[in-house]
């Protein structure tokens, strides 16, 4: 079971899935270290590593299903996985910077009242 | 067509590392807290692709289980992370 047994038509689409796939993972990456807000980040890094998985996982399942002569589907357990859960830790995460910005905009908000009225 | 193939692996690999590196880099200079899980999440699931590049590349099964199991370990903790900066608790009594 060597890489010689892949055929054509696993090969040219798998492999241009791999590339998109690591394309997309990189942009969002990119989008994490340079964008200056926290939503700008999660925005960027939760479409490109949803997007990114399912490409990958998709090539994979093309090439083990040529070089095992059979379809293959496990890998389908990942990318159901990966589906279901990426929505709901990013909305917890949003759910928990709205929560913490707003404490914060009402605490110098409470602090700036107080100093008024001191004064 | 093999040799685009194993090139198209490598590229495919060397961009989860890249990716990696970067999460890493937020996650070290996040200003929020926030900021550090969305960084550790990045980063967790990045690892799971470069494993499942190694699977591909070796086609070898065993690959699948581990980045099966980071995929549930690393949801559980950035679940976990996010519920404490939201509540202050993980598990409420």
């Amino acid at each position: 079971m060597t890489m010689n047994a892949l055929p054509l038509w696993a090969t040219l689409p798998a492999g241009m899935l791999l590339i998109a796939g690591g394309l997309l993972t990189l942009i969002g990456s990119i989008g994490l270290l340079r964008f200056p807000t926290f939503f700008q980040r999660i925005h960027a890094v939760s479409m490109g590593s949803t997007l990114g998985t399912g490409c990958v996982l998709i090539a994979s399942m093309l090439v083990s299903s040529a070089l095992l002569q059979r379809p293959v589907v496990h890998q389908i357990l990942i990318t159901m996985f990966i589906v279901m859960t990426a929505p709901v830790t990013a909305m917890l995460l949003m759910r928990a910077a709205v929560y913490r910005s707003r404490v914060r905009m009402d605490d110098e908000h409470d602090a700036a009242a107080e100093q008024k009225v001191e004064s | 067509m093999n040799t685009l193939f194993n090139y198209a692996a490598w590229f495919a690999s060397l961009c989860f590392v890249l990716a990696m590196i970067f999460a890493l880099i937020r996650m070290f200079r996040g200003p929020a807290a926030q900021d550090r899980v969305l960084a550790l999440d990045t980063l967790y699931i990045n690892g799971m692709l470069t494993l499942l590049m190694l699977g591909i590349r070796s086609s070898s099964i065993v690959y699948f289980d581990m980045a099966l199991l980071i995929a549930l370990f690393g949801f559980a903790g950035t679940i976990a992370l996010a519920k404490f900066l939201l509540r202050g608790e993980v598990i409420e009594p």
